[in-house]
């Protein structure tokens, strides 16, 4: 086993570069782990420049039988970039984050193209100068990569009124499972074929390495407002979400936090937040000058009339900036709370949200645990935290237990299992939940017409045998 | 709630979708038709396949949530006016719309004027119940707004032409109707026209009038009206646009296209977005020649008999 391992990384070596191929028992844990609590093994890492050295790693771990987890920044959520091989070896994880450059940015197409080890932010800060941004903006967004964010179709609070990360993206140069290299989509107005570029955003790695992005850029509003709105209690402040909606209205942003997260993060930026309030919502709005005063006063008057007590609108660009500071530090504020904290990612109909968010106050408390909730509520995209200390015998057990019962009660209300995390390993098992058996047989289908033999990231996103042709057993009655 | 009706409900029976089901059956070619406006794209159908209409009716539309369930056999028409007696809208835009419907416009894929604003129609798909090759009723997505659970098997079926499974029943992304829309003709560059405009939701140009679309709040309308200077003035709607073919460009390459010399004939091109409408067929466009083999792949893994619309090649 070693003997294979070494000779693995020897060819990598040669066809990359000696310092760019670890296989050193320190790294090979480091990189058995994401940003979830899930842990795998790697048994090499890699770091290649180009689409070729992609091309040759991809082949080179294929002839050795080799699974490839592609990672970027590591900072996902659902186990997603963890290395976990289907029997046999462990994966060869293949990090992107050398492959960081700008390749080109045209401001009157408004595209660019990106090497996927972008980070987010970096794009949206090299091309404010020229009135533009890339509109995803996960809260994560100074360290996740845009090769990531493809993956995982990720999302942020500004994905209310602009879309996902598949709405930004036009084309996707991939390097597929047999090491050949594709170009998926187009910069014309309709490429031509199917929409495999749609396929692809949102594969988590399942189908190939994005070796090039070109994504759209969209102009920065002429003017913003960004209100904070707070609420006497839970009920209130969500209910307040349907009401903006129900009243015609689809704000850039629409955030909700309760009050822990709220006493938190105030404690960690000091911006403000009133830490009485049992919740407050984080409203934006955007749009040109002319407009935007009258924008922001029916807003906050639909707020009100959903029972705000007090509707602040930020005075300048710097109390903004501070807002949207503590809104996107939350989980680093959860520190001041406990020393762990494993979040969730699910949505619900945002009707549904009053009832939803009291039943998971209620599982938390049944099962001895401290919940936050700090989410997009405009999409009804929930982000319950349990916080605890993994210290504590058994509390481990409990965490996964009321996360269980959560994922249930959100499918119950009518909910998805993911809103822009994505399904990685973490929530393999519960796509069952979601999707019957010749639905998951349909998904497999678009993987193995991707990837037939199996190579790129195999144990993610569908549970074990979702080729109906795979299953010897179908137990009766457990599929929903 | 505020403004809490219930939501509008013609019928929630799943039986419709299992008699489709069973109609498509699992042999023989087939293809589901709807109202045959754009029967012709993507080649003729081989002969002898067999025609299954698809389900009729809006099973939901829930303003709150912005979303409609809808049956793929119904008309647009009829999606319009139901989304608008509640003030909403899904900017698919179809011509025709009497008679297109939701399946046969997405099938087709080809997205409305106002795409320069809302997106591609192929954004507005959230989750998709469709048959499958096998005669299976399955469904992809799911009826919120933003879903990362599982793979986009509808994007994969916007634009498929039904060669990968037929439509059933869709859930649709909709929109809050703009307070105030006015569409405004003028002389001039187009492209300087979208440089100055900060959302417009839409500008055609033919060579010599470009047409701008504004929506949204009054004010916005009206300060956008005035950047546009006093040359613009407003006019009831588009122009009719050529219904012979329609050329995919990159948005930068509208203007060198119109410059070139070319074909006499009409044209209007969707400023921003690259579609340009024209008199004459336009052939159709093999997919880039490294994607031809997963394309192929693709097609085989849910139609291995290609017996979902024989003869269609979605191009």
């Amino acid at each position: 086993m070693h003997a294979a391992h070494d000779a693995v990384a020897a060819e990598l070596a040669r066809a990359l570069a000696p310092e760019r191929v670890h296989s050193e028992p320190l790294e090979l844990v480091l990189y058995g782990r994401d940003a979830s609590i899930l842990n795998g093994r790697a048994s090499v890492v890699c770091f290649p420049e180009t689409a070729p050295e992609v091309q040759a790693a991809v082949r080179i771990a294929r002839a050795h039988g080799r699974a490839v987890v592609p990672r970027g920044s590591g900072t996902g959520l659902a186990g997603g970039a963890v290395p976990v091989g289907e029997g046999g070896a462990d994966p060869v994880v293949l990090v992107t984050t050398r492959m960081n450059k700008i390749l080109e940015v045209d401001a009157e197409e408004r595209v660019a193209w990106v090497e996927p080890g972008v980070l987010n932010l970096d794009l949206s800060r090299a091309v404010a100068p020229l009135g533009l941004n890339f509109a995803p903006d996960p809260s994560s967004q100074q360290a996740c990569s845009i090769g990531g964010n493809v993956a995982n179709n990720a999302g942020g609070p500004h994905c209310l009124a602009y879309g996902v990360t598949s709405a930004h993206v036009l084309a996707v140069e991939v390097v597929l499972g047999d090491g050949s290299l594709v170009m998926l989509g187009g910069l014309e107005a309709d490429p031509p074929g199917y929409d495999l570029r749609g396929a692809f955003v949102g594969s988590e790695g399942t189908m190939g390495i994005a070796t090039r992005i070109a994504v759209r850029l969209t102009p920065l509003p002429p003017a913003v407002s960004t209100l904070l709105a707070d609420f006497a209690t839970v009920e209130e402040g969500a209910a307040a979400v349907s009401g903006v909606i129900a009243a015609g209205m689809v704000p850039a942003a629409l955030e909700m936090m309760d009050a822990p997260i709220t006493r938190a993060v105030e404690a960690f930026v000091h911006a403000g937040f009133p830490t009485d309030a049992a919740a407050v919502l984080l409203v934006e709005v955007d749009g040109l000058p002319a407009g935007i005063d009258a924008a922001a006063s029916r807003l906050a008057a639909v707020l009100t009339a959903h029972g705000a007590r007090s509707v602040r609108v930020a005075a300048d660009e710097a109390e903004r900036a501070l807002l949207w500071k503590g809104r996107k530090s939350a989980f680093g504020a959860v520190a001041r709370i406990a020393p762990n904290y494993y979040l969730h990612d699910t949505v619900v109909p945002r009707t549904r949200l009053v009832e939803v968010l009291r039943r998971v106050y209620d599982i938390a408390q049944r099962h001895g645990l401290t919940v936050v909730n700090v989410f997009h509520a405009g999409d009804g995209n929930l982000h319950p935290l349990f916080v605890f200390d993994a210290r504590e015998p058994g509390v481990m057990e409990r965490v996964q237990a009321a996360g269980d019962e959560l994922i249930s009660v959100c499918i119950e209300a009518g909910g998805v299992l993911s809103g822009e995390h994505g399904i990685g390993l973490e929530k393999r098992d519960h796509m069952k939940l979601l999707f019957s058996a010749d639905d998951l047989d349909a998904q497999a289908r678009l993987r193995d017409a991707f990837d037939p033999e199996r190579v790129m990231n195999p144990a993610k996103v569908l549970p074990t045998g979702s080729r109906c042709g795979d299953l010897q057993h179908v137990p009766d009655g457990a599929w929903v | 709630m505020s403004g809490g009706r219930a939501p509008v409900t013609i019928t929630t029976s799943e039986a419709p979708l299992i008699a489709f089901a069973r109609e498509v059956g699992v042999v023989g070619p087939v293809a589901a038709v709807g109202g045959r406006t754009q029967w012709a794209v993507g080649g003729q159908l081989d002969p002898g396949t067999r025609l299954v209409p698809a389900p009729v009716g809006i099973v939901a539309h829930q303003p709150e949530e912005l979303i409609v369930r809808v049956r793929a056999g119904t008309p647009i028409a009829e999606l319009e006016s139901a989304l608008a007696e509640r003030g909403q809208m899904c900017p698919i835009d179809a011509a025709e719309a009497e008679r297109a419907t939701v399946g046969g416009v997405l099938a087709v894929g080809r997205s409305g004027v106002r795409r320069l604003r809302y997106g591609p129609v192929r954004d507005t798909l959230l989750e998709a119940r469709a048959v499958t090759a096998q005669g299976q009723l399955v469904k992809a997505g799911g009826p919120v707004v933003k879903n990362v659970s599982g793979f986009d098997l509808c994007r994969l079926l916007v634009g498929s032409l039904g060669t990968l499974a037929l439509l059933a029943e869709v859930v649709l992304r909709v929109r809050p109707l703009p307070t105030e829309s006015r569409w405004l003709l003028g002389p001039g560059d187009p492209f300087a026209v979208r440089r100055r405009l900060f959302r417009p939701s839409s500008i055609l140009w033919d060579g010599r009038h470009v047409w701008v679309l504004l929506e949204g709040d009054p004010p916005d309308v009206a300060a956008e009206a005035r950047s546009l200077g006093r040359v613009f003035s407003e006019v009831a709607g588009p122009p009719e646009l050529p219904s012979g073919g329609r050329l995919s460009l990159r948005s930068t390459e509208v203007a060198d296209w119109a410059a070139r010399p070319r074909e006499p004939g009409p044209f209007v091109a969707e400023v921003g977005v690259g579609t340009v409408h024209v008199s004459s067929p336009v052939p159709a466009s093999p997919p880039h020649p490294s994607v031809v083999d997963l394309h192929r792949r693709v097609k085989v893994a849910f139609d291995p008999v290609g017996r979902l619309n024989p003869g269609r090649e979605p191009a």
